[in-house]
């Protein structure tokens, strides 16, 4: 079992959302966040006060996959996320040790 | 038809009855005015639209957003209190009399003040609740200079101290029967002495004096929403007309130069401003656009009934050039803490209208003319910035001591965490938004 999380930008999560639909994925979290990366901040004025806005929105989306759909969910949040520029984001990919599906008592991979 | 002949002979009857009855009042002037009359009810709605809400929406939306709802408070605090004020001895100092420093008790508690009293060609009423208008924006015009750190206590204690010992004798000696101001031949059409530089100075007084918020010029203080902003500048621009056109006090032809030459100076000036941000930022901004707007209908108050619309380009261009310079470039340079910019805006908007008034009121240069006692521009120059010069040292002055004695009794600040919680929590247990 893998964990995903992706960066994208705000503007990408419909296009993101409905290509992990399309795969049968079948749940994710959704985070608004900010942070910085090599996209950096930008500058505001205000009656001559500057002030440099260093973290920009993201949204960070969060998914538990079984190890068999994980090129498949890597590939189709690359598709959908990509403009081709600076700040598209990153996709990290962790191990998940358990898991555990509240309402029945399922674990593992039952519990996806 | 038969309704026009029916009031005409109610009108003749009226004059007639009034020269019959009371002939100390029976010159054609001291008539009624219906059309008059008319137009200053208007104005007057105008003017009280300027405070509540265009200049509360103005600066609210500079403020941030933890500091939104106090500047909201203040501004309609005073208004409330600075009504009740005028009421009680407020209109009677300053236009209770002929004195030439004060106009006296002889209208406290609006004594005299009747269905049929007259101002001029207009109800007293009227004339009274105009005024009374100029001394609510007035006062709320400083709130911008110390906004974000004084106590609400402190800061309603000192706008009634300043009204009464600041606000209302200003206005006497410029306005005011026998006011020594107005006596010389001082030109101030609608209040850029009275008003805007009276604000603007006190603000500046108040802004040293309270001292600069915590994290002035270290941290960001980013307005928080630009749209109340401009939505509250649009609502001067609008109000401003009664401000200006109304202080002719009657529906004339120098009312509606008034009106022309304020629209024109605001533009202006907007666009002065904006251009002057294009260039030197390489952006034009939303808050520029608003301000230098506001910065020349500053410049045009006291100009407004004396100079023609060329006067007012020129007064609009000089205002919005020089309001960009004093809040963009002097202002930071110099360190001191004007929140919303009251001084830089009103102050020096009012100086360089105040000053300019006197260069454009020549005929020659399409103006109205010199006011008495004057006759060429240099000499009218020299009595504008005499009036400048009084006011601004006796509201230096006055205002620095009326905040350092509430200081020491009761002090101005609100403590280093009410601040960094913002007012609205700390002084009024209130949150602008709630998402």
């Amino acid at each position: 079992m893998k964990m995903i999380t992706a960066i994208i930008k705000p503007f990408k999560l419909d296009d993101v959302r409905e290509a992990l639909g399309d795969i049968g994925l079948s749940g994710i979290t959704v985070t608004e966040v900010k942070g910085f990366g090599r996209q950096k901040g930008h500058t505001e004025l205000y009656r001559g006060a500057e002030y440099v806005v260093d973290f920009l929105p993201k949204v960070k989306i969060e998914a538990a996959v079984s190890a068999d759909m994980l090129d498949q969910v890597i590939e189709a949040i690359t598709k959908a996320a990509q403009t081709g520029k600076i700040g598209d984001g990153k996709i990290f990919v962790s191990e998940i040790q358990h898991v555990v599906r509240i309402r029945t008592g399922e674990t593992g991979s039952e519990a996806l | 038809m038969s309704i026009m002949k029916l009031s005409n002979t109610i009108l003749a009857g009226a004059t007639t009855l009034a020269a019959a009855g009371l002939p100390s009042i029976a010159f054609a002037e001291d008539a009624l005015n219906s059309g008059d009359t008319a137009w200053m009810l208007t104005a007057t709605a105008l003017v009280l639209f300027m405070t509540i809400p265009g200049l509360s929406l103005f600066y609210a939306g500079m403020a941030r957003a933890k500091n939104g709802l106090s500047v909201m408070m203040q501004c309609f605090a005073i208004t409330a209190v600075m009504t009740v004020i005028w009421a009680l001895y407020g209109y009677s100092i300053a236009f209770g009399g002929e004195g030439a420093y004060w106009g006296g008790l002889d209208k406290l508690f609006l004594s005299g003040l009747t269905v049929d009293s007259l101002s001029g060609t207009i109800p007293e009423s009227v004339f009274m609740t105009f005024q009374m208008t100029f001394a609510i924006i007035t006062p709320a015009l400083i709130v911008g200079a110390f906004a974000e750190r004084m106590k609400f206590s402190a800061m309603l204690i000192f706008m009634v101290i300043w009204v009464t010992v600041v606000y209302a004798p200003i206005t006497h000696w410029v306005w005011g029967d026998g006011g020594f101001l107005g006596a010389m031949g001082i030109l101030d059409f609608a209040g850029g002495t009275v008003v805007h530089i009276n604000a603007g100075v006190a603000g500046l007084v108040a802004a040293i004096v309270v001292g600069k918020r915590k994290g002035y010029q270290k941290t960001a203080m980013p307005p928080h929403n630009l749209m109340f902003t401009i939505v509250g500048a649009a609502m001067l621009w609008v109000g401003w007309f009664g401000f200006n056109a109304g202080s002719e006090l009657a529906a004339d032809g120098t009312a509606g130069m008034a009106m022309a030459v304020t629209q024109i100076a605001a533009a202006m000036a907007a666009v002065m401003w904006m251009l002057a941000e294009w260039i030197s930022h390489g952006k034009p901004s939303v808050l520029g656009i608003a301000s230098g707007a506001v910065a020349g209908l500053v410049a045009i108050t006291p100009a407004a009934g004396a100079v023609g619309p060329m006067g007012a380009l020129a007064i609009g261009a000089a205002s919005g050039l020089g309001c960009f310079i004093a809040a963009v470039k002097i202002k930071p340079a110099l360190g001191f803490d004007d929140a919303l910019d009251a001084f830089s805006v009103h102050g020096v908007g009012g100086i360089i209208g105040a000053l300019l008034t006197g260069v454009f009121c020549a005929t020659s240069l399409g103006g109205a003319g010199f006011g008495d006692g004057n006759d060429s521009i240099g000499s009218q120059v020299m009595t504008q910035a005499y009036g400048v010069g009084v006011v601004l040292v006796y509201t230096t002055i006055v205002t620095f001591i009326i905040l350092k004695v509430l200081d020491l009794l009761i002090g101005l600040r609100v403590s280093e965490d009410e601040e960094t919680e913002g007012l609205d929590i700390s002084e009024h247990d209130e949150r602008a938004y709630i998402l």
